[in-house]
């Protein structure tokens, strides 16, 4: 079945033209995506994909897509694209950006798949301070596969394989990446953003312009760390899954800037 | 008076309403009827307020449905 996109015509109503503010980013295809309604993934697409259509890179950009929900990254990009095996977004990023190093590359990745399985992947292209762009989505639970536990699942959180909360003494603590990834001299830019608010949504904006803007300078390694909703897998509303992020991830995980390369300040 | 407008692709809405809650001269509200997709889309319900061409429906959107217009602003010369 083919779904029909239809739009209503610029409106004409009044004698001075209409001036257009804001419309679907060319980075972007004509897609609908897959995700839950509220989502944050499609509003962290569409940042990104502006962000790339601002600074006119779209033409010699290239995205790594990971194993997750957000796995048909690569369809919703108009841009050249491949998908890596489950965590290796960052190992196959740096063997583009090797090849061609003229041009930029990013990974589009999960909290499962680049703080579980791709841990090692992600430590060790920081710690080689590859020159690539990291977008990192937590929503504190493994989305595609039914919201069980990741390893950034808060203490006390219940998931469908920690039914009864999160208990640090058997499972362990949430994983911090910018923090620990921050220290490491290859690193150029390491902060943490949320997407709970209208203001806090245009700090991400700026937060990925300054990601993609460190690896067009060349300065090292960036990663932004995004708090994203997951309202299916945290089983509640849309909207209230903003207050969720609010009241429960933010304690946690608080947003801030854990690096930021004095020559990306100028 | 009438400072922007938007226009909406219903069939690409799934209805989570983030807009409805971001919007702030509160003129976004759902549909009765149905869409493509089963969802009722969101729609511009001026009736009360008027849209000024914000944005911020277009920021929080995660399925990119809004195209936002503006009247160009016209200062005294």
């Amino acid at each position: 079945m083919t779904t029909m996109v239809m739009e209503r015509e610029a409106p004409t109503l009044t004698a001075t033209p209409w001036e257009l503010v804001y419309q679907r980013p060319a980075a972007l295809t004509d897609l609908p995506t897959h995700y839950c309604p509220g989502c944050s993934h499609g509003a962290i697409h569409r940042m990104v994909a502006e962000v790339i259509d601002e600074l006119g890179i779209r033409e010699r950009t290239i995205g790594v897509a990971p194993v997750g929900c957000a796995v048909f990254a690569y369809k919703y990009f108009n841009l050249d694209s491949c998908e890596a095996a489950h965590g290796r977004a960052p190992a196959m990023a740096t063997g583009l950006k090797r090849v061609r190093p003229d041009r930029i590359v990013f990974t589009y990745q999960g909290d499962g798949d680049l703080a579980s399985i791709g841990g090692n992947e992600i430590l060790h292209a920081a710690l080689r301070g590859e020159q690539i762009t990291v977008i990192f989505v937590n929503n504190a639970v493994y989305g595609m596969t039914g919201g069980q536990m990741a390893p950034t699942t808060i203490a006390g959180m219940k998931t469908t394989s920690s039914p009864m909360g999160r208990d640090v003494l058997t499972q362990g603590y949430p994983i911090h990446i910018p923090e620990l990834l921050a220290p490491m001299p290859g690193v150029a830019y390491a902060v943490r953003r949320s997407m709970h608010a209208v203001a806090e949504m245009r700090k991400v904006k700026k937060a990925i312009r300054m990601a993609f803007q460190a690896q067009l300078q060349g300065v090292g390694f960036s990663i932004v760390e995004i708090l994203g909703a997951c309202p299916t897998n945290w089983h509640v509303s849309p909207t209230d899954a903003l207050d969720y992020i609010r009241d429960r991830m933010l304690p946690e995980y608080p947003v801030g800037d854990f690096k930021v390369d004095a020559r990306l300040r100028d | 008076m009438t400072r922007g407008t938007v226009t909406i692709q219903s069939d690409r809405c799934k209805s989570c309403g983030l807009c409805i809650q971001a919007c702030p001269q509160h003129v976004l509200a759902f549909a009765e009827e149905f869409n493509l997709r089963g969802y009722r889309p969101v729609q511009l319900d001026e009736r009360e307020h008027h849209c000024t061409g914000c944005g911020v429906c277009a920021l929080v959107c995660p399925d990119v449905v809004f195209t936002v217009y503006r009247q160009p602003l016209r200062r005294a010369a």
